[in-house]
């Protein structure tokens, strides 16, 4: 059994608004192991985008203690919360959050600049990336030249670039038609059978369905916690 | 990241916005250049007065007869004559005075008078003095010879002519040699003085110089015991100034018999004094409009602060998609840092140019010496360098100040 990726233990997150305490993670214990894809399913208001940021290093815990990659980060300064992020996870959102004005490849370079590799470097890193999810002739076109797919794909490079272990998806199809969502989730799952451990954020039982193992949130606390035999995208391109 | 790619981002940033980096960037152009302009001014005209007192002759003392007070009401300077021939030679180191400081002593004596040559006629002063009046001045004749007449005893009619003069009397043909006609009497040009141009009282170069006894025996009337003018003195040094002032003065006040009680009745001026007065007053104006054009600095670097802070809202989104790809809050603080003083750098550097060239142009109208300030061009540069940091600090730390979760969110 390969050593887990991620290890959570008593999490808990508590936001202060004005003199309430929301509770919006209540303990916490979960382990990821490399190369595995898990999705984390609920309700809005379950907790689970606050899971994510937190396992995603954007957030810290209140209480308990995370291990990513056999590291605790659970109390790391911004700075060092920063480069966790830079080194150990890659993020696809909903939104592709791409820069506006600026070519897929620098957008895809982009993680490479805060890590100091050197220009020449980041841009055949970058190319490659691409090409990885089949972009490589669309590397000058700026973002807003894309499709919606080709956007999400170009995130998709993003997070591949820096070799981070763990790629972190938001609703990655949450803005793409069906047919796109398709090539997304097969794009997804090629990561996964290369070694990369996919997470999914997604309250879509069917997006959900791609992943091994589906993790399901309720005000706060796991609910439900099963595996399966992750469905095969239909019409992968 | 690398200082390149920080540069570039910095760049790329201010061209998306060109109009707004534009707009924003002539607040620091402006004050910038005020700065410079101003400065370059101060000592533009500073030096002007300067040179105006130097050609006046350096190290040189005038002696002046004193008031003459009338019951009650003083009279003008000069109002009462005091100063003897004698008073002169005793002064005169060339005729035996002991006041070791003094180099040349010579008496000037002048009045207006009609001239004329065979074809134009002009109206300028006449000054009658010795041939030590050239060396005090030191000024030299640019065609012909001065007279020679150190003891004041000839009786030639010789006259030299500023260049002003003879460009009046004698267009197009040299004067040297030719007749001018000094009140109906002819006198014969021997030389023409070196071109000074404009000086304090107007153009120096509007004048004619002849012998001393020369002059009394046409132009003096009153008693042949007094000097009808003043002294010029030079002194073989500045710093003996306030040591031979007091010499001559204890010299006139023995040899005119005043006793304490009395005041003096003669006056010692100092034109380096003069000179040194009216340099700080041109100085304290200049540094008054330097100070203005340094608030205008000021308001250019708000306006970078206000222009970044929206630069930082606008662009919430972007940083939080940085951050989220592994961009520290240094980082972050550095790009916008890095943004603002580029914009103000490059500012200041149009500024510099821009001031040059208003200071140029401001020069040329007053007709005073352009001087580039280039100390003050460099510490404005840094100015401009720090007022983009100083004014880019704030937004740049609340741009790295930004939660990442927040900012990616964030709709704009």
């Amino acid at each position: 059994m390969p050593a887990p990726l991620i290890e959570m233990r008593g999490i808990t997150r508590t936001y202060v608004m004005g003199t309430n305490f929301v509770h919006a993670l209540r303990g916490i214990d979960l382990v990821i192991e490399e190369g595995s894809s898990i999705a984390i399913m609920g309700q809005s208001g379950s907790g689970k985008s606050t899971m994510m940021n937190i396992m995603g290093c954007l957030d810290q815990p209140t209480k308990g203690t995370y291990h990513l990659g056999g590291r605790d980060v659970s109390r790391l300064s911004r700075a060092d919360l920063a480069q966790v992020r830079g080194h150990m996870i890659g993020f696809v959102f909903q939104s592709f959050n791409l820069l506006s004005r600026t070519s897929a490849l620098e957008n895809v370079e982009m993680p490479l600049m805060y890590q100091g590799i050197p220009s020449r470097e980041r841009h055949k890193r970058a190319l490659a990336a691409l090409n990885r999810v089949g972009l490589s002739d669309r590397a000058d076109h700026h973002s807003s030249q894309l499709s919606g797919g080709q956007q999400q794909r170009v995130a998709i490079a993003r997070a591949l670039v820096g070799e981070a272990p763990v790629i972190m998806a938001d609703e990655p199809t949450g803005n793409l038609d069906t047919r796109t969502s398709w090539e997304v989730m097969a794009i997804l799952q090629g990561l996964v059978a290369q070694g990369k451990t996919v997470i999914l954020v997604t309250h879509e039982a069917d997006i959900a369905a791609y992943a091994s193992r589906v993790v399901t949130l309720r005000d706060g606390v796991i609910v439900d916690d099963r595996r399966q035999v992750p469905a095969k995208p239909e019409a992968a391109a | 990241m690398s200082l390149f790619t920080t540069l570039k981002l910095a760049f790329r940033a201010m061209w998306r916005n060109l109009v707004r980096t534009l707009l924003t960037m002539l607040g620091i152009v402006i004050g910038i250049s005020a700065v410079i302009a101003m400065v370059s001014a101060g000592q533009g005209a500073q030096e002007s007065v300067r040179q105006v007192f130097q050609n006046l002759g350096t190290n040189v003392l005038q002696v002046l007869n004193g008031s003459q007070s009338s019951f009650g009401a003083a009279g003008g300077m000069g109002s009462r004559q005091s100063l003897t021939w004698d008073d002169w030679r005793a002064m005169d180191p060339s005729h035996g005075g002991e006041i070791s400081t003094i180099k040349w002593v010579a008496p000037v004596l002048s009045a207006k008078a009609q001239l004329a040559s065979d074809e134009q006629n002009w109206n300028t002063s006449i000054t009658g003095t010795t041939s030590v009046w050239f060396k005090i001045r030191n000024w030299a004749t640019s065609k012909g010879e001065e007279f020679d007449d150190p003891d004041g005893d000839s009786t030639a009619k010789v006259a030299v002519i500023g260049q002003t003069v003879a460009n009046q009397l004698f267009p197009g043909t040299s004067a040297v040699g030719q007749t001018v006609r000094i009140q109906g009497q002819p006198y014969e040009v021997v030389g023409v003085l070196e071109s000074k141009g404009a000086g304090p009282m107007g153009d120096m170069d509007d004048l004619v110089v002849i012998p001393l006894k020369t002059y009394q025996q046409k132009f003096s009337k009153g008693l042949a015991k007094y000097i009808p003018g003043q002294l010029i003195v030079s002194m073989n040094s500045d710093d003996e100034a306030d040591h031979t002032m007091a010499a001559i003065s204890a010299l006139l006040r023995d040899r005119h018999k005043l006793d304490s009680s009395q005041d003096d009745d003669f006056r010692i001026r100092n034109p380096a004094e003069f000179a040194q007065a009216q340099q700080d007053s041109t100085h304290r104006i200049a540094m008054l409009l330097a100070l203005v054009a340094a608030a205008s600095l000021l308001v250019g670097g708000i306006g970078v602060m206000n222009i970044m802070l929206v630069s930082v809202i606008e662009r919430t989104r972007e940083i939080g998609i940085r951050m989220a790809v592994g961009a520290r809050p240094i980082d972050v603080m550095t790009q916008f840092l890095v943004e603002s003083l580029v914009l103000a750098c490059i500012g200041g550097l149009l500024g510099l140019a821009l001031g040059a060239v208003w200071a140029h142009s401001m020069a040329d109208y007053f007709s005073w010496k352009f001087v580039f300030p280039a100390t003050t061009a460099a510490i404005a540069f840094a100015v401009s360098g720090g007022v983009g940091v100083v004014f880019g600090l704030y937004p740049a730390i609340r741009a790295s100040q930004l939660d990442p979760i927040t900012a990616l969110r964030y709709e704009t």
